[in-house]
């Protein structure tokens, strides 16, 4: 519950003291500090910046970056809808709505008795149970009209958050089909014990010429290199989305030569439609935890850090307690598994709302204390990440496939799947299914496989790999999950027929705005441009006009925008566009031009201030 | 022979030297490429994406990009000048400009590379954003309303005042100058009128006060010649080499 600001010097020191007075930590003492006050307070600000010996104004900065920070002061209870596509199909806007009326409150503003601010947030990762939302940082999935009237109940009583019944809480796994990680038998260290003894079993000619830190202990030095042959073996490729060979971004931070080496596991899963890595962290934490270790083994890192989504605050005590779990068993620290020089540890950083800090270079600038803002590459973060040090950045099911191949081996693992997609591939399947949530497949597996196996009719087009990857229809059902054909970071949201796809393209559209950084001219006016044309057209006021235009944004964004961010912005539109043209074009006037102003549109704000709405305060329709 | 290593910049070599990037070593060699957010006395960021050139085929910001021997680059192009003038565009819907009735009209990068591109129209629908003056100090006006986000006095506050004067916060569009001060007001910064950070911006939001039309319009910089030749004369030049 947020609190008064009585004592608010001790509390802030106390904060900035358990994070060592390090600037580094901004992120991380400012989201304390809310939790701790409610918002952040503008001398709460000037003594977080004064402690940590930085500018003001850097301090604010950050503070503004993240859309779950906020310097101006917002609700006892602050209500985050969130704004997937999918929450919208299950009824969203009409919970919101009703809230909203309940209890006297405008979208975006404090209630005039500060009790509610109620807003939308960026997909919260639970569109298998959606309609979902925030309240006080904590997620409420499977919203009914009576559900959020009791919740509207419990904040008029002013009942604190802690004190609500905890099924309301309730997050369920809704795993529909699992294979080799998903089903896994593994127990924690089994990965690290079979990876030590790969390097008992010989390797030591490869070892000779290899820097690491661990040479110097006799016996221990094959076995990072075997377990990262192991990797590289296994044709393992990233899964975050890009699907970069693992085995090859490890062996160049390996080489890389730096003060110290990091692993960063990037759970940071803000891509639209994608709920994966909730249910890796919630249910198999110590296989993730386990990767990063068998990670850091090969690469030859003492420290890593877990990057949380702040969407998923609610893991983070469950996650530190499994941390202290492994650190009791040896699995964590100094000498784990008893093998001198083999130390490694894992921090939790929890995000603070922002999808760009999944890109992994302004994921590091994050883990900096600084704006999420991706960097200029080359370098790359192999060489030049957290601290300008080699670091890995790896997805959370690349990390747990990681600890399946130190434990099976590279050729077990790439049998699996087809000839360039190695192994498996967690699909988040939400939207117009029978049963959402999440199906494990070998690679290749074909679309209409996967809607049949999810209890998906009459549809009308996938969206694979959220608003950044493509959007396909019924003609293309054949094709298949694989980097050689659809290559995908797991969203699978399924739309049958009664779907309008241009409100889904502009759900998209106002996401990446939502979204933008704000770093490049493309991307920062691009996106708002892109939904400023969508929303003339959805108003009915489109033209062709307004489709050439954004074709233009669309080579503007894919010749110059900073990062990936700017450059699949219009995917979502122009995939629409190519295969369900007619959404679009039944929106728009005949006319090749229509004025943006509407006349009667301008009259809006006079109505509402004199309360009129008869046909005299209009003009006449228009044709 | 001893050859500096060159690359080829639209058909025409360009030497440089290890360290240097492209957008340097073209101006250098007296080779102009469109820019906005570059400053030779600043660390380059690639923001503004105005440099945005073809290096060996690859979009890539000529002013972040390492110069590499034997690589190809395009910036003279149809298709690249276009973007330019595009993004040009963008920055004016950005914003509120109004040429007519700003006191740095003449003195505009903003303005000078928008004639220099042959940008003739507005192109997109204005976003008329509300952005409050900040008059409180003495000596210097900020008017956030021409601010393009390019951080030159963000970068020269730091790099050559030594000090910190101006931030960015928010994101997307919303993201905006501030200043170090928890008032929000510049009086209660650190600036002084002859900071680098105040002379460096390239449009009118740093104003010094009481000298705005002290040069007629008409009589100003880029009334002169293009902000082409402009950028040339200023560019810092190689030390003439004996052995040459």
């Amino acid at each position: 519950m947020p609190d008064t600001q009585d004592d608010l010097e001790p509390r802030v020191r106390r904060i900035i003291s358990r994070w060592g007075h390090d600037p580094g930590a901004l992120v991380q003492v400012l989201r304390e500090v809310q939790e701790e006050f409610g918002y952040l307070p503008g001398h709460a600000l000037t003594l977080v910046a004064r402690l940590l010996r930085i500018p003001y104004s850097r301090a604010k900065g950050v503070a503004s970056f993240y859309s779950f920070l906020s310097d101006e002061p917002l609700g006892a209870y602050r209500v985050l809808f969130s704004d997937n596509v999918t929450d919208r199909m299950a009824g969203s806007e009409r919970l919101m709505e009703a809230m909203c009326y309940r209890l006297w409150a405008e979208p975006g503003k404090v209630s005039a008795d500060g009790l509610v601010s109620i807003a939308r947030t960026s997909c919260t990762g639970m569109c298998d149970q959606g309609p979902a939302l925030l309240v006080n940082g904590r997620a409420i999935p499977s919203l009914t009209s009576e559900l959020v009237e009791r919740l509207c109940e419990l904040i008029l009583a002013r009942t604190p958050v802690d004190e609500w019944p905890a099924e309301f809480f309730a997050v369920r796994d809704n795993v529909r089909r699992a294979d080799i990680l998903l089903g896994h038998t593994l127990q924690p260290g089994d990965a690290l014990r079979a990876a030590l003894q790969r390097g008992a079993a010989g390797w030591s000619e490869h070892a000779a010429n290899e820097r690491s830190w661990r040479e110097a202990y006799v016996g221990a030095a094959q076995g990072p290199i075997a377990t990262l042959e192991e990797i590289k073996r296994s044709n393992l490729r990233g899964r975050g989305g890009a699907g970069f060979t693992t085995g090859v971004k490890w062996e160049a931070c390996r080489q890389a030569t730096g003060l110290a080496h990091y692993v960063v596991c990037n759970a940071d899963e803000g891509e639209p439609g994608t709920f994966k890595d909730r249910v890796l962290l919630t249910s198999h934490a110590d296989l993730v935890f386990e990767g990063m270790t068998v990670a850091a083994y090969a690469i030859g890192a003492s420290l890593g850090f877990l990057y949380l989504r702040g969407e998923y605050r609610y893991l983070l005590e469950p996650l530190e307690a499994t941390l202290q779990r492994r650190r009791a068993a040896n699995l964590l620290g100094n000498g784990i598994c008893g093998q001198p020089g083999f130390d490694f540890d894992i921090r939790i950083h929890v995000g603070a709302g922002s999808y760009v800090c999944g890109e992994e270079s302004a994921l590091i600038e994050s883990l900096e204390g600084k704006r999420g803002v991706p960097r200029n590459r080359p370098p790359y973060p192999v060489t030049h990440g957290y601290k300008q040090q080699p670091t890995i950045v790896n997805n959370v099911e690349t990390l747990c496939a990681a600890a399946l191949i130190a434990v099976h081996g590279g050729d077990w693992y790439r049998s699996l799947g087809t000839l360039k997609s190695a192994g498996t591939k967690i699909l988040s399947v939400a939207g117009d299914v029978a049963r959402p949530g999440l199906y494990e497949y070998p690679f290749g597996v074909t679309l209409r496989q996967v809607l049949e196996d999810c209890g998906a009719a009459d549809t009308q087009a996938i969206q694979i790999s959220g608003p950044s990857g493509v959007c396909v229809d019924a003609n293309e059902f054949g094709r298949r999950i694989a980097f050689e054909d659809l290559p995908t970071a797991g969203a699978f949201t399924v739309f049958d027929a009664s779907r309008d796809m241009f409100d889904v393209a502009r759900n998209y559209a106002q996401f990446f705005a939502h979204e933008s950084c704000g770093f490049c001219t493309p991307c920062r006016v691009g996106t708002s441009m892109l939904v400023a044309s969508m929303d003339k057209i959805h108003a009915g006021n489109g033209t062709q006009h307004d489709i050439g235009e954004i074709d233009r944004l669309n080579k503007v964004l894919l010749m110059s925008a900073h990062c990936g961010l700017g450059h699949t912005a219009c995917n979502p539109i122009l995939d629409t566009l190519r295969r369900f043209r007619p959404a679009y074009e039944r929106k728009l006037r005949s006319l090749d031009f229509a004025p943006a102003f509407d006349l009667d549109g301008a009259l809006h704000r006079a109505r509402k201030m004199t309360g009129r709405d008869d046909a005299d305060a209009h003009l006449e329709a228009q044709p | 022979m001893n050859e500096r290593p060159s690359f080829l910049l639209d058909g025409a070599e360009v030497p440089f030297e290890p360290g240097q990037t492209v957008m340097q070593a073209a101006l250098a060699a007296g080779r102009y490429i469109p820019h906005l957010c570059y400053h030779p006395e600043f660390t380059p960021h690639g923001s503004c994406k105005l440099c945005t050139a073809r290096v060996n085929g690859r979009l890539m910001a000529a002013c972040t990009t390492p110069a590499e021997s034997a690589t190809e680059v395009d910036s003279e192009t149809e298709e690249l000048n276009d973007l330019r003038r595009t993004l040009v565009q963008m920055l004016f819907a950005e914003g509120n400009h109004f040429c007519p009735s700003c006191e740095k009209s003449g003195n505009c990068v903003l303005q000078a590379l928008g004639y220099d591109l042959g940008v003739m129209t507005a192109g997109f629908r204005h976003f008329f954003p509300d952005r409050p003056v900040d008059a409180s100090h003495p000596e210097i006006l900020l008017d956030f309303n021409r601010c393009i986000l390019c951080e030159l006095c963000v970068r020269a506050a730091r790099e050559v005042d030594g000090k910190h004067v101006f931030s960015l916060a928010g994101r997307g569009l919303g993201k905006h100058l501030i200043v170090n001060a928890e008032s929000g007001r510049l009086a209660d910064t650190e600036v002084k009128i002859n900071d680098k950070a105040v002379e460096v911006c390239p449009v009118g939001v740093i104003l010094r006060k009481r000298i705005g039309f002290a040069t007629p319009i008409g009589a100003r910089r880029y009334d002169e010649s293009p902000i082409s030749a402009q950028a040339l004369a200023d560019a810092p030049r190689p030390l003439e080499r004996s052995h040459d």
